[in-house]
């Protein structure tokens, strides 16, 4: 069941396309990952679905209606580029920033007080934010984007500035805000934790949607049919033993054993190799290579890239 | 709305609730009276240092006739001491030595000397003295040459002063008393009244907009709220600061005037007015036909300009020509990146408000002028400029132009500022040039 859609969604400043032609769904109760390089018009994109800026073309859908002014109270919003005021108090910026988002002032005050205890940090409420440390002051806008319950989450880089710890945690919050049914659009460059946390990516560059699935199929799609291989046994007879449709990447030999990094040209399934294998080394373990997301994310734009650049 | 009240409530109180506000409150009408008050009062004050002059009269026409003024005597030597003091001074007991030739009667010279610099007041207090002295010596003579009868006390009785009272005619045909002076004060004060307070919030809501910029919230606050939401809440949270603060001064004002007005029975001005005489000898002879009870005069006559007509086109002015240059200057805000590019964007908005203040004396001089006219009708120049001529009072259909004027090109502001601002606040990171903020204009929001 989808929650959110984007269709055909264009968008020219000027005489920059920062969107063309960008259709996007997302899941109820998932992670999206939404990736792409830098300019590639993700914010613009982000910056649609929050109603910052209108598409020029294109329909924005929630729970399949048309997207309102008013359904804004819905999306709980973390911009890339964030901050607070400086010379205001915590907790009355946190409850401005919630009766904004169209909390009534009691409501605001006892969720507020909820994720402030959650997160240990009562003690800030009457503090300056200038008092605080960046990590702190990025804990208090995690705060204001989730306090109103939105069923949409929108994190545009939420880690940049985080410890590993405080990461942990908040990756942790974004795991339990999806279980509570929440579902959440998550915009990041941090491949692992895209591998970490999403169920589902779209990549865009150069202002058009160049790859789109699920995570896990969007790998194996571009896996590029390598084996490793740790094997007891002699290299040489290996070697012989295969065919010119392999490949020999790597070779490393040990005291407890080899280990070899095959490609298979031709893309047979490795069951083939295996058996090849078979009469020449006692074969300890046997993976196929699946590529990480960092990979995918650089093979995919390069070649894109490589593709569009061409006469 | 319910989400700009929000924004108004908290632009309103964060800056309500400073202790720079309390200040500045308080500061500002002190400052203000300081500036026209003190320089006032130190012209005004008493030269109380004692000095005594010695003279030599080579004419011995004034030794009855030069005694002591003020905290000033006068002391008659001989040629000989004269020569001695000439000499030496600085070390007697004399201030100054005044020599007095023979011939002053031809030459209306004479020659004060002394080793320190000599007030001008002094100077001019025994200058005044000779002359009176000479002048009544000669006339004597013409009276007693002329053989005509009582001649002094006729001539006395010629002397004549005339104050001329102005008045103004209402459309109902009634006559009240006015005062070229009165109005042209007022309509200078409120001129740059205007100026002061549209500059000053104005400004206010540019740093405002730069501010939240700068610091980043303002992509979190428009994913709540629409940018214009934003714009028009800081607008109007900031113009009530400034009503506040006009309402501080009008209560702490009328408090003043009420109390001054309270102490002035006729009996105290005329009382007043005595004792501002007897401390300016000077102004005392100057004025010595004029109405005690003038101070209650002009308190009547400030009663009788148009005072609702001044206060409403006051509070309109002061909120056109605020929300004109307010909106402009947040749009700069959202424009720029940091305080140093303001600079080259403000110029070209703040340029007819300098203008208008520029315009503000020769327009007081002259309400009915073409400059004066023109002035008061290009809206970016009336809110100072029609104010201005108002306390002269003003033909309605001139006042309805201006303000017309005034109402359309504020809306228009509006429009073009909320079109740079909601995209100049999301823009980091490039200088903004006039051609890209006229793309702005074409970006669909």
């Amino acid at each position: 069941m989808e929650l959110f859609t984007a269709k055909n969604v264009v968008k020219v400043y000027g005489t920059t396309r920062a969107l063309s032609n960008v259709s996007i769904s997302v899941q109820r109760g998932s992670i999206f990952g939404l990736l792409g390089p830098n300019g590639a018009g993700k914010t613009t994109l982000i910056r649609i679905i929050n109603q910052i800026t209108a598409p020029d073309s294109g329909e924005i859908l929630l729970e399949g209606r048309r997207m309102k002014f008013s359904d804004i109270g819905r999306i709980g919003y973390l911009p890339e580029e964030r901050g607070l005021y400086k010379k205001m108090k915590i907790g009355e910026q946190a409850l401005y920033l919630a009766q904004l988002k169209g909390l009534s002032h009691s409501e605001a005050l006892r969720n507020l007080k909820y994720w402030f205890e959650k997160f240990d940090i009562g003690a800030w409420w009457e503090k300056k934010v200038e008092e605080l440390s960046k990590g702190m002051q990025q804990k208090v806008q995690f705060i204001t984007t989730v306090v109103h319950k939105p069923q949409l989450l929108i994190f545009d880089e939420p880690f940049s500035g985080f410890d590993p710890i405080n990461t942990n945690l908040l990756k942790q919050e974004i795991l339990n805000l999806r279980d509570q049914g929440a579902t959440i659009i998550f915009s990041t460059h941090n491949m692992s934790s895209v591998e970490e946390l999403c169920d589902h990516i779209a990549l865009i560059n150069r202002s058009k949607k160049i790859l789109d699935g699920p995570i896990t199929e969007v790998k194996e799609q571009h896996k590029s049919n390598i084996f490793e291989i740790s094997y007891r046994g002699n290299f040489d007879q290996v070697q012989r033993s295969l065919n010119h449709t392999y490949k020999i990447l790597e070779h490393t030999e040990s005291a407890s054993g080899n280990t070899l990094r095959i490609q298979h040209l031709a893309g047979h399934p490795g069951n083939e190799l295996i058996r090849g294998l078979l009469p020449v080394a006692e074969i300890t373990s046997f993976h196929e290579v699946i590529p990480s997301m960092n990979d995918v994310f650089i093979k995919v734009v390069e070649n894109y890239n490589a593709q569009s650049n061409k006469p | 709305m319910n989400k700009s009240f929000l924004i108004l409530k908290r632009e309103y109180l964060t800056r309500v609730t400073k202790k720079s506000f309390l200040v500045t409150t308080l500061l500002v009408p002190i400052f203000m009276g300081a500036i026209m008050i003190v320089p006032a009062w130190l012209a005004t004050r008493d030269d109380k240092q004692e000095r005594t002059i010695a003279v030599y009269d080579e004419s011995s026409l004034f030794l009855d006739q030069l005694n002591q003024e003020g905290y000033t005597k006068y002391h008659f030597v001989e040629r000989e001491k004269y020569l001695t003091l000439k000499e030496n001074l600085a070390g007697s007991e004399y201030y100054a030595l005044l020599y007095i030739p023979e011939n002053i009667y031809t030459t209306s010279s004479a020659q004060l000397t002394s080793p320190k610099q000599i007030p001008f007041e002094l100077t001019e207090q025994i200058e005044r003295k000779l002359s009176q002295v000479i002048e009544t010596d000669k006339r004597q003579k013409v009276i007693s040459e002329s053989g005509v009868p009582d001649l002094e006390a006729k001539l006395a009785a010629t002397r004549t002063r005339v104050s001329v009272n102005t008045l103004k005619v209402t459309e109902t045909g009634e006559e009240k008393k006015s005062s070229s002076m009165v109005a042209f004060g007022a309509s200078y004060i409120m001129g740059f009244l205007i100026y002061f307070f549209v500059f000053m919030y104005g400004a206010m809501v540019m740093r405002s907009v730069m501010e939240e910029k700068k610091s980043r919230i303002v992509e979190v606050i428009i994913s709540s709220v629409k940018p214009f939401q934003l714009m028009f809440g800081k607008i109007v949270g900031t113009a009530l600061v400034g009503l506040t603060q006009v309402a501080i001064w009008i209560v702490l004002g009328g408090t003043i005037i009420g109390v001054l007005q309270g102490f002035m029975t006729p009996e105290a001005t005329q009382e007043m007015g005595q004792n501002l005489m007897q401390s300016q000898p000077g102004i005392a002879q100057q004025t010595a036909n004029v109405e005690p009870n003038q101070i209650a005069e002009v308190l009547e006559m400030i009663g009788n300009l148009n005072l609702p007509l001044i206060l409403f086109s006051f509070v309109f002015y002061f909120l056109g020509g605020y929300l004109l240059y307010s909106s402009l200057m947040g749009a700069v805000g959202a424009a720029v990146d940091n305080e140093e590019d303001t600079q080259q964007l403000v110029f070209p908005v703040t340029f007819p408000l300098i203008l208008s203040i520029i315009l503000l004396f020769p327009i007081a001089k002259n309400p009915e002028g073409s400059i004066a006219f023109w002035a008061s009708v290009i809206p970016f120049t009336s809110p100072v400029c029609m104010l201005a001529r108002i306390p002269y009072g003003i033909p309605a259909w001139e006042l309805l132009l201006s303000m017309f004027l005034l109402t359309l090109t504020t809306i228009g502001a509006i429009w073009v500022a909320a079109r740079i601002y909601r995209t100049g606040i999301l823009m980091y990171g490039k200088k903004v040039t006039l051609k890209e903020l006229f793309k702005w204009l074409t970006y669909k929001s």
